[in-house]
């Protein structure tokens, strides 16, 4: 080794960086979104987005790019209320665009803006198992039972996690009528859980790639990527019989939209979400489409399960947040001694 | 413990230095133990999963545009922050090292407070400094200056977190040499300049270059603070970490690893710099 | 302005330069950013900060952090003396490959190492396979958060021994030995104190580091309330609820008693350091 080999692998590796660099993604643009969302939505949104930068362009003849950016539905919504200037929020959970409106980005009402709450799409909560189902999980008792390893991430930290919880709460409330029994149940529950990772995709991979546990609590969506990504011949889904209606919302963020002048592809970008076009990717990616015709066409893939809503057992989300998640909430108190 | 002016030691005594072999052979053994639990297997591990899929798709993951933006994102976070935090490092080093004064002890510690800070919280201080909830922020915001969410929260926020990696490799080696040369120079008529450029910097390459090293592969790898001040977009404000983070998360572990293995890299030629540097050295001067 | 300390004064040039841009810059990156968590902290009150501060929970994780990070610093000081011993002292093929990867801690990012440790360890992984057999657990226990914050701070150990090692005079270990010192002698008499400033620093920054890791030990660690939950998620799961201010509560906390044990270890050091001299 000397400095001529260290100049030569220099010149060639700022050659190859340079030649890569230039041309390939710095192109400019008409229009630009941002759109800022949770991690399980990277392959819906890569399917939307070409389909409707493909719509927008034959409609109006601009080009149209729209950055993708993913990651924990709390910490995005806390990026956008620093100032990550995102033109549309599609977030886990209500909760987390009610606290962007707390900071003024958009009305307190937002949610009524959209049909369907906001919420073009859907998913509900399933099991996910080691293909045979050893342990023979069926039912939401059925994981409560003693010696049944249960993996689903921190509710603290993961929204995917809270639907999980609140799913199995809903479930107990439903069919005891008491919230004490219902607390009794996620006690148990939580005592089968050994590992809290901090968001869904790391408990996928807890369970799918290092082995842990007996069943993966998940959205419907991410169980059928696992299975297509770790194999049908390894794991199967199993649907309890009652589950929660999970809805994920969608919100344009008035101010960042005025101050980049892109209210109206935003406001179109959504609502092409509602489209029978963009049902049927939602479909194809596991989602449950509001559309009937593609619901219909895609019903092998959502078997019937008994769907509460959060509002029919916990009000809304901030009581739900409130009474489960914050400090001292019944999900701190059943890990106190 | 002053320096004194270095005798020429002829080699038979250079050899008594030496530990018996046996000694030797086992102090090796448990570094390579050491080595292989804690360092080859992780690596192993890395490569293992980047050529799961075979060379070309190995190829074909470090090539992808967004790889790409990645590593020109983060080089160029590197080239700001080490020249800046080097120059820092050898300052405060001299001031502490060279001088007496009072609460030297505080200044020092000062100065590894962020080493102590953890990186969710390195990130969060930008955050609540320049976000747009703060008053500062928000006006920043209405002159169009955009600082977290984009590159320049990336090099700040990576600043912080190496920050004192120079000074805190130059403060013990200095220290440990005096300032006797420095005092003598001086009362042979050198001026400042003349001190530092002839006496000091000879004296604490070695520590500069080891500080260097660290301090950029600290911020080619800083994965919690950035991830904090990034936003996440693709191909704009990803650095590599938060690149292999995303792919992993879309259950693409053999492009993830890939991409983690250009760090792997990238590390590995910041040394092969300084091997070839030490050589130079050799050549040039007359001991070590 | 001239101090005066013992009979040394201050004769080189430089000073007010030196320490005017060294206050300036550590200001400007160090210490306005981080007030910013004093600042936050502020408006929420006496009681609310002691109750976001002491709950069962978050003391339970402050111990755990402490005390892993404690391990981790006294294992990472004995393995990285030996292996800056061994790299500057002995010629041994593959040397440079060693002394190459020592940095690789750092330039790995941090959840990758997580990752790592975590797919190893796991029960189907490359050691978690035996380990299993022998009914060892290392993910998801403290054990695991230790593994994980050796690999962190092991370089800081290395890298600071490693220089002043180099920078040993030969003389005085040869004048020993032939005073008829043994070698063993001579590595404690003469060699230890020389480079335990080093030491002391190397290990306190792998300890200080240790406390406030966060991406590589979430993989690892299992995340269990009062049983393995680090500080650091703490801050984490308080900012997924929007509360800034406890966040920055259990922040300053940590920062504050971090902040003490350096000052302590560097007073030590100084003190250490008069006395040798």
């Amino acid at each position: 080794m000397n400095l001529e080999w260290i100049k030569k692998t220099t010149i060639a590796a700022s050659m190859i960086l340079a030649s890569g660099i230039s041309g390939t993604i710095a192109q400019a643009t008409a229009v630009t979104l941002l759109n800022v969302s949770y991690d399980p939505t990277r392959e819906l949104y890569q399917s939307e987005n070409a389909a409707f930068a493909q719509y927008w362009q034959k409609k109006t003849g601009q080009t149209l790019r729209i950055d993708q950016s993913h990651g924990g539905s709390g910490k995005q919504a806390r990026a956008v209320i620093d100032g990550l200037e995102a033109d549309v929020v599609t977030l886990a959970l209500a909760f987390d665009i009610d606290a962007i409106s707390d900071s003024k980005l958009l009305p307190a009402n937002w949610q009524s803006r959209l049909p369907n709450n906001s919420t073009p799409y859907t998913s509900t909560i399933v099991f996910v198992v080691r293909k045979g189902n050893p342990k023979q999980i069926k039912t939401w008792d059925d994981i409560v039972k003693p010696g049944v390893s249960v993996i689903t991430p921190n509710p603290k930290t993961s929204g995917g996690a809270r639907w999980n919880y609140l799913a199995a709460w809903g479930y107990k409330q439903k069919q005891t009528g008491s919230a004490e029994q219902a607390k009794n149940f996620i006690k148990a529950l939580y005592h089968n859980v050994p590992v809290l990772d901090t968001g869904a995709r790391g408990s996928t991979l807890t369970f799918a790639q290092r082995g842990l546990g007996d069943v993966l609590l998940a959205w419907e969506n991410e169980a059928h990527l696992i299975l297509k990504e770790f194999g049908t011949d390894k794991f199967e889904i199993i649907a309890p019989a009652v589950s929660i209606l999970a809805e994920p919302p969608v919100a344009v963020v008035d101010k960042n939209v005025t101050k980049h002048g892109t209210r109206k592809v935003a406001e179109a970008y959504l609502n092409f979400l509602y489209t029978p076009q963009a049902q049927d990717i939602i479909a194809q990616n596991s989602y449950r489409p509001r559309n009937p015709a593609a619901l219909k066409k895609y019903a092998a893939n959502f078997p019937g399960i008994k769907l509460f809503t959060l509002n029919e057992v916990f009000g809304n989300w901030r009581n739900a947040q409130k009474t489960h998640f914050n400090d001292g909430g019944v999900f701190d108190q059943i890990y106190t001694p | 413990m002053p320096k004194t002016q270095t005798l020429e030691i002829a080699p038979i005594f250079h050899k008594r230095l030496s530990d018996p072999l046996p000694v030797q052979i086992v102090l090796i053994g448990l570094t390579l133990l050491f080595f292989v639990g804690f360092i080859f297997l992780p690596l192993a591990l890395v490569f293992a999963q980047a050529f799961s899929k075979g060379w070309e798709y190995y190829l074909e993951s470090i090539r992808e545009p967004y790889a790409l933006e990645a590593v020109k994102l983060t080089l160029t976070t590197v080239a700001i922050v080490v020249p800046l935090n080097a120059f820092f490092g050898v300052t405060a080093a001299w001031a502490i090292t060279k001088f007496n004064f009072r609460g030297k002890a505080t200044l020092k510690t000062l100065l590894d407070l962020p080493f102590a800070v953890s990186p969710v919280i390195a990130g969060l201080i930008f955050v609540l400094l320049v976000g747009s909830r703060t008053p500062f922020g928000s006006w920043l915001g209405e002159q169009g200056i955009k600082i977290i969410f984009s590159t320049p929260g990336i090099v700040i926020a990576t600043l912080f977190v190496t920050f004192p990696f120079v000074a805190r490799e130059l403060i013990p080696l200095m220290e440990a040499q005096g300032r006797d040369e420095e005092e003598a120079a001086l009362t042979l008529g050198a001026k400042g300049w003349q001190i530092f450029g002839k006496i000091t910097l000879p004296n604490i390459r070695w520590g500069l270059l080891y500080g260097m090293i660290l301090c950029s592969a600290r911020s080619i790898g800083e994965f919690g603070a950035v991830s904090v001040v990034s936003g996440h977009i693709r191909g704009q404000t990803n650095t590599i970490p938060l690149h292999v983070e995303i792919l992993y998360s879309e259950y693409n572990f053999a492009a993830s690893f890939a991409v983690a293995s250009i760090l792997v890299f990238l590390a590995l030629l910041t040394v092969g710099v300084k091997v070839t540097l030490e050589k130079q050295f050799q050549k040039n001067s007359f001991h070590h | 302005m001239e101090f005066f300390q013992r009979k040394r004064r201050n004769i080189l040039p430089g000073f007010g330069l030196s320490m005017g841009y060294t206050v300036f810059y550590l200001s400007a990156i160090v210490i306005v950013p981080l007030s910013m968590i004093f600042f936050n902290t502020i408006p929420m009150g006496w009681e609310p900060f002691l109750h976001a501060v002491t709950a069962p929970r978050v003391l339970a994780s402050y111990r755990l952090s402490f005390s892993t990070a404690l391990f981790a610093a006294v294992f990472d000081a004995i393995v990285g003396l030996l292996t800056a011993w061994v790299l500057v002292r002995y010629r041994f093929p593959g040397k440079q490959f060693l002394d190459a990867l020592v940095d690789l801690p750092f330039a790995l990012p941090t959840a990758v190492a997580g990752i790592c440790f975590a797919t190893l360890y796991s029960p189907v992984g490359w050691l978690g396979q035996t380990l299993i057999k022998y009914n060892i657990e290392i993910i998801n226990s403290p054990t695991g958060i230790v593994v994980a914050l050796i690999f962190i701070g092991f370089p800081f150990v290395v890298r600071t021994i490693q220089p002043v090692l180099e920078e040993v005079e030969h003389e005085i270990e040869e004048a020993a030995q032939c005073l008829g010192a043994t070698r063993w002698q001579t590595f404690r008499k003469i060699l230890l104190p020389h480079l335990f400033p080093a030491l002391l620093t190397g290990s306190t920054l792998a300890f200080a580091r240790g406390i406030g890791e966060y991406g590589s030990v979430i993989f690892i660690a299992g995340n269990l309330p009062m049983k393995t939950e680090i500080a650091p998620l703490m801050i984490m799961s308080k900012l997924d609820q929007f509360d800034y201010a406890g966040a920055s509560a259990v922040a300053l906390v940590l920062l504050l008693i971090s902040f003490s044990m350096l000052l302590l270890l560097n007073a030590v050091q100084e003190w250490q350091q008069k006395e040798y001299r």
